[in-house]
């Protein structure tokens, strides 16, 4: 009974290939767009977590400055003779390589803290001696391949971009004194003193949890993509919604010829599920392989883009995890069954003698777009209700989701009205039946028309951020990067010899300090400016200031914050705050955009009280525009800076757009991708539908509209609906470009951008969305511009 | 007897309070025997041959199957009750669209457990239909399509046969001649046969008639 009963139903499959095509394209896409973003997020933190547990160390305490600042050789001399076992760590970064160094000591460290020592293949005599070694992981050597730098030992299980070294070899390297941090080793021997008492200054702290700052830092960029590789999904689901919901209805008389021939319903929907299954694992299998492949075409922009903002090094290829295959096939199924769920209920519950109507799931679509609407007024409900009484970034996208769900949900209905109205101005039987017709199409193709909605809503709404993000940034770059030339010393002797030179060649010299030290108990950096100079006080961006507020940062009084810090603490113009043990107050708040990181600025002579080791190595230089080439000549030529650590202007501006434009490569991607699917859930929803127009055009056919006509109008019709759907899409998608920059934007990044609008822009994709809506319904207006007249009239011959 | 109807009562819900369709209805079949149903639009033919079937449950009354009560069945036991003792066949033929005739034909009997190739074969040639097995429901014309519908019955030997104005969907010629093929085979294979019908030679080829009115039995 079993082979039976499997064998009918899919024996609808073998008659009906494109149809099963359809099904697994769309549940395969689906899959595909999420699992490619989860496979890009896996990589990521998997890259996060190594990094993390290099730089954390192996769960070993740490010794740190309390107000933050290096420890100096003398202070870990001191512990170490009465009786600490710390073993001392430099960290920073050689910028012209784009390397992350890491000192460390291998003889007070213990091995396993060292990567490759436990199997004996981190490092011989070569790494304490002569220039030392470095050890980098194989891709990073590949990266150095030529680079003036020690012998790189390649060593697996180092985070890409980092470089373990010898003490002595990374001092000399980064050109550093002091150490960044002591790893508590062991206890410390019987009666040493505490730590207070050695050292007052430095703290002892806990180990820091696994996955580290950086992936803290960088959630709020993963939620992103996840949100939008879940809009993704649910864009892909509605084309499985509609493919199944369209397989079920049309197999209803043999579902109900099958339950008249003694299969139970029990069994009927059984098999049912199990035929669900199988196309889920199936097209989810392919779908997986499918978001391999999109994560493998995004990894190498989304590295550089977290690279760029984050200064997080992310592996740029991927690695091949099981539970990522698993969750994909997962999400396939539990995809399937979410859009089966409904069709299934309904065929449990179908009375075996309701009579087999052709198109009665499009009648019940109708009826259902009541529900629909009561749908769409709770889903507002959910996003009024997180918008206004609920702060933080859970709140904001289920604000966001919410809206979009109820924009979905009232497509139908809103479509309805709007086609009503429209088939007012009918003048003649032809355009009546037009407009009628039109309207009792709306409930079968709503599926793809309310995916097309969301496609074009998140297109206007991520296309509208991003382009007021690149407006507003372009000219925060402008005013920001007011210096023409950027320059960074080796050691502070070689900026002691360059600011001498630059002296008498340039109109105004800017050094840049800054230092990583806690601000408002969270991990910052503090910035010494010269604050004196016109440069800062004609160009530095503020949002909000006190009066005299530039006079009195000069004068050591007060400082500036960014924006992201006095949104997290409301330390807005007034507030107090204290760095490095300086209690003082904020004048100022700017913008800082792309900084994850609270940020405060100090004038100079204050920043140097408070860190008296920090050495100035940056400067900006204010020069007339025409002799920047020949001084860039004069400082490698004749103070010996390297080229490599001069900037100008423009190629900083290059650069900070380009990281800027990889930024939203992803979603850029993601956004064309979804529109791609939205516009495949239109054509496989036309060829499906037109299966089942025969019995409507049949007639209208025999009373003397041409085959030609008909092709034409059916055309028309799917251009009609498609522009309808934008014209409901633009409010939609700049709902979601508002939530996005004024709730998002601020929960994830600290920052707010004012909204621009872009008309252009939606012309453009007006088009599109008008184009690909005529594409996918060429091939089924060809088809009926086609059809043989004998098979229209088998329409009256026959009851269907 | 291989069907006992007692008495049986069936109304249907509408907006103006529950409409009755039959009022107290009784009739009986053995096996081997014909009975034609006949009656106007309305009267109740069709609604009494589903409840025959098993394909609905009476209001009131009894409703036997070789002496067994079927009123009170759950939906398991209906099922296998079409599947293995009773089987209709349809005005619309009900063929399923994406099997081949052949596979119609042996469907049933499969889903019941009791194919006999042989026997497939035997009833196709007898049908008329041999050269048309490799043929989808769509390839055939109406006659063929419900000779099809009958093989699919008969391939599964079920003792009671049910026919729902078999020959609706035909022409006079074409009907006469499947309403023969119909009743020639079921009576050959010993079963019993209910035919619900308008057609009076349709019913004047059964070998006992029975009028309803009203839902009630002249």
């Amino acid at each position: 009974m079993i082979r039976a009963g499997l064998s009918a139903l899919l024996s609808h499959w073998r008659r009906r290939p494109f149809q099963l095509l359809t099904l697994v394209l769309g549940l395969a896409t689906a899959t595909a767009l999420w699992s490619g973003v989860q496979a890009i997020n896996a990589e990521a933190r998997a890259s996060y977590d190594e990094a993390a547990a290099v730089l954390a160390g192996p769960a070993l305490d740490t010794v740190e400055r309390a107000a933050g600042g290096t420890i100096a050789v003398e202070e870990w001399l001191a512990l170490r003779r009465a009786g600490w076992q710390v073993s001392p760590v430099i960290e920073g970064r050689l910028a012209r390589h784009d390397l992350a160094i890491l000192g460390i000591d291998p003889f007070t460290l213990p091995p396993d803290a060292i990567p490759g020592e436990d199997d004996g293949a981190a490092f011989d005599a070569g790494f304490l001696t002569g220039p030392g070694q470095i050890l980098v992981a194989p891709e990073t050597a590949q990266a150095l391949r030529g680079a003036d730098l020690p012998p790189r030992i390649e060593v697996e299980g180092i985070p890409p971009g980092t470089a373990y070294a010898d003490i002595a070899t990374a001092r000399a390297l980064l050109g550093q004194d002091g150490f960044a941090r002591l790893f508590v080793t062991g206890p410390p021997s019987l009666g040493a003193p505490p730590l207070e008492r050695i050292a007052p200054e430095l703290e002892r702290r806990a180990p820091r949890a696994s996955g580290g700052d950086v992936a803290r830092l960088t959630d709020s960029f993963h939620l992103n993509l996840t949100a939008f590789g879940l809009l993704s999904f649910a864009v892909g689901l509605f084309i499985v919604r509609g493919a199944i919901a369209l397989a079920f209805e049309q197999r209803r008389p043999v579902f109900r010829t099958l339950r008249a021939l003694g299969l139970p319903r029990a069994t009927l929907a059984g098999l049912l599920a199990v035929e669900l299954l199988v196309l889920a694992l199936v097209s989810g299998a392919l779908g997986v392989a499918l978001g391999w492949l999109v994560a493998s075409l995004l990894i190498p922009d989304v590295a550089a883009t977290l690279r760029g903002l984050y200064g997080a090094e992310v592996s740029g290829s991927l690695s091949l995890r099981p539970s990522w295959w698993l969750s994909g096939v997962g999400i396939a199924v539990a995809g399937t069954a979410l859009a089966g769920a409904a069709s299934l209920w309904r065929i449990y519950r179908l009375p075996i003698l309701a009579p087999a109507q052709p198109r009665a799931w499009a009648r019940a679509g109708a009826r259902a777009a009541w529900a629909q609407g009561a749908g769409a007024v709770a889903c507002a409900g959910v996003a009024l209700v997180a918008g206004f009484a609920f702060d933080g970034l859970v709140a904001g996208f289920v604000l966001l989701g919410a809206a979009l769900l109820a924009a979905a949900l009232a497509l139908p209905l809103a479509l309805d009205a709007g086609l009503a109205i429209l088939s007012r101005s009918a003048r003649g039987p032809r355009a009546e039946w037009f407009w009628a017709d039109t309207r009792q199409q709306v409930p079968g193709l709503s599926l793809a028309l309310m995916a097309l909605l969301l496609a074009l809503a998140a297109n206007v709404g991520v296309g509208t951020m991003v382009s007021s993000f690149r407006l507003t940034f372009t000219g925060w770059l402008d005013q920001r990067l007011a210096s023409e030339l950027y320059v960074r010393a080796e050691t502070p002797a070689q900026a002691a010899a360059l600011t001498d030179w630059l002296g008498p060649r340039t109109r105004e010299i800017l050094p840049i300090q800054s230092t990583d030290t806690p601000l408002a108990g969270t991990p910052g950096e503090v910035f010494g400016v010269a604050a004196r100079s016109p440069t800062y006080r004609d160009h530095w961006p503020l949002i909000a200031q006190a009066p005299e507020v530039w006079d009195r940062v000069a004068a050591g009084e007060a400082v500036l914050v960014n924006e992201q810090l006095a949104r997290r603490d409301g330390l807005w113009p007034g507030a107090e705050i204290e760095i490095a043990g300086w209690p003082t107050e904020v004048a100022g708040v700017y913008s800082d955009y792309g900084n994850p990181l609270p940020q405060a600025l100090v004038g100079l002579d204050r920043y140097r009280a408070l860190f008296p080791e920090s050495v100035a190595l940056n400067f900006g230089i204010r020069v007339a525009p025409d002799e920047t080439a020949a001084l860039i000549r004069g400082m490698t030529d004749e103070v010996g800076i390297a080229r490599e650590a001069i900037s100008d202007q423009a190629s900083i501006k290059a650069f900070s757009l380009g990281i800027f434009e990889r930024t939203f490569t992803v979603t850029a991607a993601l956004n064309v991708l979804t529109l791609s699917v939205a516009g495949l859930a239109i054509l496989t929803s036309l060829l499906t539908v037109a299966s089942m127009r025969q019995p409507q055009l049949a007639p209208v056919w025999a009373l003397g509209l041409s085959r030609a006509a008909l092709a034409r109008l059916e055309l028309l019709r799917a251009v009609l609906l498609a522009a309808l759907t934008f014209v409901l899409a633009l409010p939609v998608g700049l709902l979601l470009a508002w939530i996005l920059l004024d709730v998002i934007n601020v929960e994830a990044f600290g920052w707010r951008l004012p909204m621009r609008v872009f008309p252009l822009d939606w012309l453009a994709l007006a088009g599109l969305s008008l184009v690909a809506a005529a594409l996918a319904a060429l091939l089924p207006a060809i088809r009926l511009r086609r059809m043989p007249p004998a098979r229209l009239l088998q329409v009256f011959a026959n009851e269907r | 007897m291989l069907l006992e109807i007692e008495n049986v009562t069936k109304s249907y819900p509408s907006a103006d309070g529950p409409v009755p369709v039959l009022r107290g209805v009784s009739l009986s079949l053995a096996a081997g025997e014909t009975l034609a149903l006949t009656g106007d639009s309305g009267s109740g033919k069709s609604t009494l041959l589903h409840l025959a079937g098993g394909l609905d449950a009476p209001d009131g009354g009894r409703v036997l199957i070789e002496g067994e009560d079927i009123a009170h069945y759950d939906d398991r036991r209906r099922a296998r009750l079409r599947r293995e003792t009773v089987s209709v066949i349809f005005q619309q033929f009900n063929l399923i669209p994406s099997l081949d005739v052949g596979a119609n034909i042996a469907f049933q009997a499969r889903l019941a457990g009791r194919h006999d190739p042989a026997w497939a074969r035997d009833l196709a040639e007898r049908l008329g239909l041999a050269a048309h097995l490799s043929k989808y429901p769509e390839q055939l014309s109406g006659g063929q399509q419900q000779r099809v519908a009958i093989g699919r019955t008969l391939a599964a030997r079920p003792r009671l046969v049910l026919a729902d104005e078999p020959t609706g969907n035909l022409d006079e010629g074409t009907g006469a001649e499947v309403a023969a093929v119909m009743r020639d085979l079921v009576t050959a294979t010993g079963a019993g046969l209910l035919v619900v019908t308008h057609s009076r030679s349709l019913a004047d080829r059964m070998g006992r008639r029975m009028e309803l009115r009203g839902g009630r039995a002249l």
